[in-house]
């Protein structure tokens, strides 16, 4: 799929955390490398961050509860954040939000630096404040974050339930940017991983050169709903640009 | 079809110490006392009451659908419901319900989204996320009170099934004239309402109608 290799490589292990601006057309592969990983995802438009991801349009505008190919990653000025153009593990949750350090004290009892060195206790949500507050946001712009590689199902009384097994090792997923995009992440566990053990599993992160987009693409052509974003988000472009 | 369990309130309005009726379209603010109870009504049927909370002393701890939803295990909302905030606190108990299931992954329409979801020209039609903006402007939280702080709502009478397979749909109101929630502030909390002036989908029968908030000390 890409004629060249990543511009930028980075291995997360333990729980870690990350961010970025990567500008628009640019691919970020994320792979689950021993499998049963979750990253935790907040996307920003890197140049006006009060424009950001927003759970309800992405799955009113798509008519679906989880995300995969050829889903977008919409924002809330009826504008694309991303587009989901390869995916191999199938479904990714975005509606069960992030760990915090109640919940993981509670869960997997407290680690703490003096005990565990850089293995210690981290949530999700305390990652994303660090890496926010990094960019100049806080707690005002925390809200329902993507969860990679985690399938949460629910039935017709709207019960949750955790899928293990949904990411293999090897699985992997690329979101390719529509627009410049602060990426803000953390490998933390899905909040409702029951597995009993504090083992967030090691991602790898890539990002690829930006590739033509095809007037034919699968993601922007999958549902009106999406070509409608994708042209309001070329008329942002073209007054900026 | 699952089964809604209904819970009537023994609160009478003639006790309230607070009635306001708010019509399709606007925009309404107050403050919730801890142990006050607030009624949303849905007068006519149907009606789609887009809902925020704030703690009152500290606006950046607020209502959270993903923490709700997480700390219920479930998606949607009805009688036992707490209301978590993104600081993880209960803000609010839904103690009564007779519509029986209320959505909170739905978000509000905005005149942006409206050109996403429907059609470009659309984008001059009233939507919830300006109501929204009015209300935050206008609550006394400080003029820095904005768009930031409008995030992923409560949608009390709306029902968005999600199917086992992963998909969303819109369904048939489960609403009626009369019916009602009830919920029980565990802290001091500022209510924001919009109520939805949705005219493109069912979610309303393509006839926005007021509600009518009352509130119990």
């Amino acid at each position: 799929m890409f004629q060249s290799g990543p511009i930028f490589t980075r291995t997360l292990d333990h729980a870690g955390l990350w961010s970025g601006v990567i500008s628009r057309g640019k691919t970020l592969r994320l792979t689950d490398l021993q499998g049963g990983a979750n990253v935790g995802v907040l996307l920003y438009n890197a140049d006006l961050t009060v424009e950001r991801y927003n759970m309800p349009d992405t799955l009113k505008g798509q008519h679906t509860y989880q995300l995969t190919h050829p889903h977008c990653l919409h924002s809330d000025m009826g504008r694309l954040l991303a587009s989901i153009t390869a995916d191999t593990a199938g479904w990714h949750d975005t509606a069960c939000g992030c760990s915090d350090a109640a919940q993981v004290a509670a869960k997997y009892g407290k680690k703490s630096y003096q005990s565990g060195h850089n293995e210690f206790h981290r949530n999700g949500r305390e990652c994303f404040l660090i890496e926010l507050a990094k960019w100049g946001l806080g707690k005002r712009d925390l809200v329902p974050n993507l969860n990679l590689f985690s399938k949460v199902t629910a039935d017709e009384a709207g019960v949750l339930t955790f899928v293990p097994g949904n990411s293999p090792a090897g699985a992997y997923v690329d979101l390719r940017l529509e627009m410049n995009t602060l990426v803000v992440l953390n490998t933390c566990q899905h909040p409702l991983d029951p597995d009993p053990v504090y083992h967030p599993r090691p991602v790898k992160l890539e990002v690829f050169p930006a590739q033509p987009v095809a007037l034919t693409d699968t993601c922007i052509n999958s549902r009106p709903e999406n070509l409608r974003a994708a042209e309001n988000t070329a008329a942002y472009h073209a007054l900026r640009d | 079809m699952a089964t809604f369990i209904l819970t009537e309130s023994p609160l009478v309005a003639a006790d309230a110490v607070y009635r306001q009726v708010v019509n399709a379209g606007d925009h309404w603010s107050h403050l919730i006392k801890a142990g006050q109870t607030l009624r949303i009504l849905d007068l006519e049927g149907n009606q789609a009451a887009d809902t925020l909370f704030y703690d009152a002393h500290d606006t950046n701890n607020r209502y959270s659908a993903s923490d709700t939803i997480r700390h219920q295990g479930a998606l949607y909302l009805t009688t036992g419901t707490k209301l978590i905030s993104t600081e993880g606190d209960v803000l609010l108990t839904i103690v009564a319900d007779t519509c029986g299931r209320h959505d909170t992954l739905g978000g509000a329409c905005s005149r942006e989204s409206n050109t996403m979801r429907y059609a470009h020209e659309k984008e001059s039609m009233h939507a919830c996320r300006d109501s929204f903006i009015r209300g935050a402007q206008e609550c006394g939280c400080g003029h820095d009170f904005g768009k930031r702080d409008i995030t992923c709502n409560i949608n009390f009478f709306m029902n968005v099934p999600v199917t086992p397979e992963g998909g969303l749909t819109f369904a048939d109101g489960v609403s009626a004239p009369g019916r009602y929630v009830e919920l029980r502030a565990e802290r001091d909390v500022l209510a924001l309402i919009s109520n939805c002036p949705q005219l493109n989908n069912p979610c309303n029968g393509w006839n926005p109608t007021p509600v009518e908030v009352l509130i119990w000390d």
